[in-house]
């Protein structure tokens, strides 16, 4: 008999969790689609936004100065790397870019663990959403509920950036074909440097905003990036629309198979993906994308 | 013709029964000890035939254990350094020992198993093909604990666990060339159960969280045929990943259970995120939490004195001190070379290699039938928790088991101060038989 209760607390959760995943792959979708490079070190750029964030809280004490921190920091840091690594790859193949940002969140990973080791770290939500909060059905925490709306305004400005201004459009006509927009006497690999930049926001903002939710360690970002790549793939690669789907329907799989047999929630996810794959090799909203 | 070949035959018997005699009186003058009749088995003689012998230390450095394995390496190290050194401490758990062990230096490598029991094998097989290791070590999942013990039978190569808390174990997957100090899930069930009884009461649901693997559904199984002695009821059993990334689905569902209790087995940074995530879902208000197997840094891991009156089962907590003289030894060993107090990853890392060390000593011989027959003997040794020794069936040694509270932050005495002993159970009485698991060791050679 169906516990109508649980379900729809694991509906709702479905929905949190969702929103999470969203965030993390829209980062990850984005840089694919208009660079080409599949990024291995998302998971670990979304650690270190975390761990930027919990060094600007030990510091000042405040919620906000930390996800601000951690967000500019992993901007930078994506810049950077753009600029001094991944720009010297774009023509490479896929497998030496692969190598290459797996070779860098290892030593992003490492990087934390010299200097924060593998204790867990911990950011608690900013006063105001802290504690519990009742819903009828169940209670919830505060802080996640909170999330959905943090996550909804971040998404927001993503879709406003990447659909209302002139970057955006110029990065939508690098997604469909990058010859053509430097053709136009753009400089393009001036706008990948952007969103790279933009993408590695998006991680870092997803880090530190997740802090309070789950504990930092070094290779945290290991399990996320997994879940990602599922999203994103689900979704369609490439598509910013796509990861905010593939993240919600990530999530209520998680959260509704756990509810009849924990031990399969994430071989669901996988067995979900592997139907979309055979059903629309693109993805749910993806097209074929640039070789 | 036919004379001579009696007078032959004559002689041959004589000289047969002669070599007959010889051979059965040499074991009791060479005593314990191998000599060159010994066909080479697994890396001997070639491990120990020159002036040092190697360890092959596979520990999770990485992934959701490598806070458990680092403190582990840190007694493994320590053990090794006092073992070269012929320290104080070392001699009073071997007292043979002088230094080294039989005189050859300990060396030892270090691979990373990520808890994996693929990554473990990897490794410690190139460390006794590059290496002729003689022993390995290291494990902080059970999983990986099983998989060296196959290697240890399958390669002849000694094999002395870490931490591993599953049935499985010593118990159907035990081997001959494979010994464990800690206890069993089922020995923790024992001791832990009727403390969980007296606090809470008869009659009790409970919700179970565990990990997907042979630790998890062996403590779990364990913990619920005990509790249901006394008429508790198991309300949920959430099983999860080793790593799983977030616990809420799982909480909502212990949320929704209607469950007394939470019966966390998770262990880890898993066992750190599901306690944190279930203050976050308010459950440790409406539910009372127990750590059947506890871990080491968990209270000042999961913080906010979350674990205030949790009740676990542990191996050693550094207070015992007190009680235990070699404990107080250790102890402050411990925090002089890394400035903490030790958890009992690091006391049983320890006690793993003093213990070997024993054994070697008393064998006489690198020989390994003669080592683990050196285990067997039953011998009462001194240790870091007070008198214990090898059980010769199942290849666990038999030692005591500590029960733990949680002390509020307010309770605390020093920054290390989390657990109050509430006591110190003798081992035997709480262990099942030797074979109560299907052990069946194999052979020596």
């Amino acid at each position: 008999m169906v516990n109508w209760s649980n379900f729809l607390s694991q509906l709702f959760n479905g929905l949190v969790l969702g929103a999470l995943l969203a965030l993390i792959s829209s980062g990850l979708t984005i840089i694919y689609g208009t660079l080409g490079v599949l990024n291995l070190a998302h998971g670990a750029m979304f650690m270190l936004g975390g761990y930027a964030g919990y060094v600007a809280y030990e510091w000042s004490g405040s919620f906000l100065v930390a996800v601000v921190a951690g967000t500019l920091f992993l901007g930078v840091v994506g810049v950077l790397m753009e600029r001094l690594i991944i720009r010297h790859f774009y023509s490479r193949p896929h497998e030496d870019q692969l190598l290459l940002t797996f070779g860098l969140s290892i030593c992003m990973v490492e990087l934390l663990r010299y200097f924060f080791t593998s204790m867990s770290k911990t950011v608690p939500p900013p006063q105001m959403f802290s504690g519990i909060t009742s819903l009828g059905i169940m209670f919830y925490p505060t802080y996640r509920l909170a999330l959905v709306g943090i996550v909804a305004v971040a998404l927001l400005v993503l879709y406003f950036v990447l659909y209302r201004t002139r970057l955006g459009m110029i990065v939508r006509a690098g997604i469909e074909d990058s010859v053509m927009v430097d053709s136009l006497g753009i400089d393009v690999y001036r706008v990948f440097m952007v969103v790279f930049g933009i993408g590695a926001m998006a991680a870092g903002f997803a880090g530190i905003v997740n802090a309070p939710v789950v504990s930092l360690t070094p290779d945290g970002g290991e399990a996320i990036l997994v879940q990602t790549f599922v999203v994103v793939v689900i979704g369609g690669v490439g598509s910013f629309p796509g990861a905010i789907l593939g993240g919600l329907i990530a999530g209520e799989i998680i959260s509704l198979t756990s509810m009849v047999n924990p031990g399969y929630a994430y071989v669901m996810l996988f067995a979900a993906m592997t139907l979309v794959l055979l059903v629309r090799p693109h993805g749910l909203l993806g097209t074929r994308g640039r070789e | 013709m036919s004379d001579k070949i009696k007078d032959t035959g004559r002689r041959s018997v004589l000289k047969a029964g002669a070599a007959l005699g010889a051979g059965l009186a040499l074991p009791s003058v060479f005593s314990g000890r191998a000599f060159a009749a010994n066909a080479p088995i697994g890396t001997w003689p070639a491990g120990s035939s020159g002036s040092s012998v190697f360890i092959g230390i596979t520990v999770p450095r990485t992934g959701s254990y490598a806070l458990q394995g680092e403190d582990e390496l840190k007694g493994y190290q320590l053990a090794v350094e006092h073992i070269n050194s012929g320290h104080e401490l070392i001699r009073k758990i071997s007292p043979k020992t002088k230094k080294g062990v039989l005189g050859k230096e300990v060396k030892y490598g270090v691979a990373d198993s990520a808890a994996k029991p693929n990554d473990a094998v990897q490794a410690q097989q190139r460390f006794i093909t590059e290496n002729k290791a003689i022993l390995m070590t290291g494990s902080t999942s059970s999983a990986v604990a099983v998989a060296l013990n196959k290697l240890a039978q399958r390669e002849k190569v000694l094999y002395v666990a870490g931490i591993s808390g599953s049935n499985d174990t010593t118990g159907k997957d035990c081997v001959r060339y494979g010994f464990r100090q800690c206890f069993y899930g089922q020995t923790a069930a024992a001791a832990i159960g009727p403390v969980l009884v007296k606090a809470f009461g008869k009659n009790k649901k409970a919700a179970y969280m565990t990990p997907d693997y042979t630790y998890g559904h062996t403590v779990t199984k364990s913990m619920q045929d005990y509790l249901a002695t006394a008429g508790w009821t198991t309300a949920t059993n959430q099983v999860s990943p080793l790593g799983a990334p977030d616990f809420s689905s799982y909480l909502l569902n212990v949320a929704n259970s209607g469950a007394d209790v939470l019966i966390n087995v998770n262990w880890g940074h898993d066992a750190v995120l599901s306690i944190q995530q279930a203050k976050q879902f308010g459950i440790l208000e409406k539910m009372k939490l127990a750590v059947p197997y506890q871990v080491p840094f968990l209270a000042r891991e999961v913080g906010g004195g979350l674990l205030a009156d949790v009740y676990a089962a542990t191996d050693f907590w550094w207070t015992m001190e007190d009680k235990f003289p070699l404990a107080k030894m250790f102890v402050a060993e411990f925090e002089k070379k890394y400035g903490y107090k030790p958890e009992w990853g690091a006391e049983n890392a320890y006690m793993q290699f003093a213990l070997w060390a024993e054994a070697v000593e008393n064998a006489g011989s690198f020989y390994p039938p003669d080592i683990i027959k050196s285990y067997e003997a039953g011998r009462k040794i001194q240790s870091l928790v007070g008198e214990v020794y090898w059980r010769a069936e199942d290849h666990t040694l038999v030692r005591p088991v500590v029960i733990v509270k949680g002390k509020k932050p307010a309770a605390m005495k020093n920054k290390e101060d989390y657990w109050d002993i509430v006591q110190i159970d003798p081992g035997l009485p709480l262990m099942q038989k030797p074979d109560a698991f299907g052990c069946n060791p194999g052979s020596y050679t």
